[in-house]
């Protein structure tokens, strides 16, 4: 298939529109702001809807209305705005809606600063809203993975009937990328999953209290309430078998990087050149930020790696803490950050290994 | 003898009212379900629930349904009538609900025209949390949490759904109806009827706002809430049709 040259969040949108989704709702923010301009010129091609929100929180609701509906549905937005969306995303959680989100992050806290950052992991992978809700996080590190996990988390999100979040950041998502694109589902194909869904969807049947559609973030009960969340845990305890992750070089290596997304990207070119320099290096790279790999902090020979190092666009630090998890005091972990809008820096990384390796 | 009238079967039979005695959520639901069986759409019926005592009504309609977050449900009906086009999509909100924390969905949905319905309870309080100042309590009217009344001082004044959302261009019916009476019953019922035709007929965004009471946290017996109504809430809330497109 050939090869075309795209903008990440264009991209990210593109692959939506060829996994099927026919609806977008979102609001503008920086720097995620291509996703839906592509989207609003997309979508009425392919017979899809979009409609730019009042707000991020009516954005998310319109996709909570939309995918209740049955149909492949997605909002984006960044740092900021995601946090402004927890409500929807937390209320898709409990009514089992399925839904796709992409965080295309930015610094913060606060508005915190429009160029890219790791801020958000905490909010990613624990928190994403009130109530203990669970979510498939994908982490992409160029734009070709962006794309891949944005197609595929369509399918995540029906077969749980769960939101999937998409955690990119900024240079993802403005950084432009040759890009092998997925296969555009037919018209066919994208009526088949609306179809499939009618069961349960919210769109009107015939009379009959038991089969009704009712779609509830919550309940009255509170035995029903207590079920709810014990099928989610069941759900949450089932992604085991889900979990992505990169191990580049980690067998023999002296220092093992860690990184996710765009960290981990740069991380891997310091590895060879690290490598080609004579130090041992390794690199460690959640592609799901949740779950998350604590089992390959196993695969390192502790005999021979003198130190973990922690790289992330996060200060303080996020990622560390699940990295501290699965390394569990065997060696130590050394952190490398960078923050507020900074991009992590190839050097600023050898440099920080170097330092480990010479005892310094 | 024949059985001329009885209950609508968009209540599930064996469901016994939970609602408070003189509350009128359960005379509005019964409107309800008698329009869409008379217009036989209730298997087309999809109905965004509002949050609060709207909200308890997913135990009681045998139709399609979902609940929005407090103040959504304009958005997320949005969502589900532009991608089920097919469906009879209405949202059923309380006044904190469509008209505090729900503003800007409420008026952004409006001046979008979307072609949905809004039924919008107005009784001038909270109603399941326990008697708060809704934007809607009357001047001078007492709630937990203006225990000497509202004071237009503080708190400016009451606000008028039908009235503001007349300013938009959109909008195809807003009207302002009550329970109090009989009369006012019937026609709360023909303005439902005619906002669902509305949306039929792709006319655009729709309201009903039902002037009714809430004796439990007016601290009026049902009988008196009703005297209430027609004193105190009609003089600030007038019937009629404010729209019609």
């Amino acid at each position: 298939m050939a090869r075309v040259f795209m903008k990440g969040c264009e991209a990210i949108a593109e692959a939506a529109v060829r996994a099927g989704c026919r609806f977008f709702a979102g609001y503008p923010i920086t720097p995620q702001n291509e996703i839906p301009e592509y989207f609003s010129r997309r979508l009425p091609e392919v017979g899809g809807v979009f409609v730019q929100g009042e707000s991020e929180v009516a954005s998310v609701n319109m996709v909570y209305g939309a995918a209740s509906a049955g149909t492949r549905s997605m909002t984006s937005s960044s740092s900021p705005g995601i946090a402004l969306k927890s409500e929807g995303i937390s209320y898709c959680a409990a009514a089992r809606i399925p839904m796709v989100y992409a965080n295309i992050s930015r610094g913060g806290p606060g508005v915190g600063s429009i160029q890219p950052a790791q801020m958000d992991y905490f909010q990613a992978t624990k928190a994403s809203g009130n109530g203990g809700f669970q979510m498939l996080v994908f982490a992409p590190s160029t734009v070709q993975e962006a794309v891949d996990m944005t197609y595929k988390a369509f399918d995540y999100a029906d077969r749980d009937r769960n939101p999937v979040l998409i955690l990119a950041d900024g240079v993802i998502g403005t950084m432009m990328e040759p890009v092998v694109l997925p296969e555009m589902k037919s018209d066919e194909e994208v009526a088949a999953i609306k179809a499939s869904k009618q069961g349960w969807a919210c769109v009107g049947h015939q009379l009959d209290y038991a089969n009704r559609s009712w779609i509830q973030p919550g309940q009255w009960s509170t035995l029903k309430m207590q079920e709810a969340n014990e099928d989610a845990a069941a759900l949450y305890e089932s992604w085991k078998k889900d979990v992505q992750v990169e191990e580049y070089q980690v067998a023999d290596a002296e220092i093992v990087l860690t990184a996710y997304g765009i960290s981990a990207r740069i991380c891997k070119s310091a590895v060879d050149l690290l490598r080609a320099q004579g130090i041992k290096a390794g690199l460690i790279r959640p592609i799901t930020v949740h779950p998350f790999p604590y089992e390959s902090y196993d695969h390192i020979d502790y005999n021979k790696c003198k130190a973990v190092l922690d790289v992330e666009m996060s200060i303080p630090a996020q990622f560390v803490t699940d990295v501290a998890v699965g390394v569990k005091d065997r060696c130590p972990i050394e952190t490398c950050l960078c923050s507020g809008g900074n991009i992590m820096s190839r050097d600023k990384v050898i440099a920080a290994a170097k330092k480990i390796m010479e005892g310094k | 003898m024949e059985k001329i009238y009885g209950r609508t079967k968009t209540i599930q039979e064996d469901k016994v009212s939970g609602f408070c005695p003189g509350c009128m959520h359960s005379t509005v639901i019964k409107l309800i379900g008698e329009v869409l069986e008379e217009m036989d759409l209730v298997d087309k019926a999809a109905c965004v629930l509002g949050i609060g005592c709207c909200g308890l009504h997913m135990d009681y309609i045998a139709y399609d349904n979902t609940t929005a977050p407090h103040g959504r449900a304009c958005a997320v009906a949005t969502g589900m009538k532009r991608t089920s086009p097919d469906s009879l999509v209405f949202t059923y909100q309380g006044d904190g609900d469509f008209a505090s924390i729900g503003l800007a969905e409420s008026i952004s949905a409006a001046n979008r025209g979307e072609n949905i319905t809004v039924i919008f309870i107005n009784n001038g309080i909270y109603g399941m949390t326990g008697g708060q100042m809704a934007p809607t309590t009357l001047v001078g009217m007492k709630a937990t949490t203006a225990p000497k009344g509202r004071d237009p001082k503080e708190h400016g004044y009451p606000m008028h759904m039908c009235e503001i959302l007349n300013q938009l261009t959109a909008p195809a019916y807003l009207v302002r109806t009550s329970c109090n009476n009989p009369a006012n019953v019937n026609k709360t019922k023909q303005a439902i009827h005619k906002a669902f035709q509305n949306q039929l007929d792709g006319k655009g965004f729709s309201m009903v706002e039902i002037v009714t009471s809430c004796p439990t946290n007016w601290g009026l017996d049902p009988m008196k809430s009703l005297d209430y109504i027609e004193e105190k809430m009609l003089p600030e809330f007038p019937l009629g049709v404010i729209r019609d497109r």
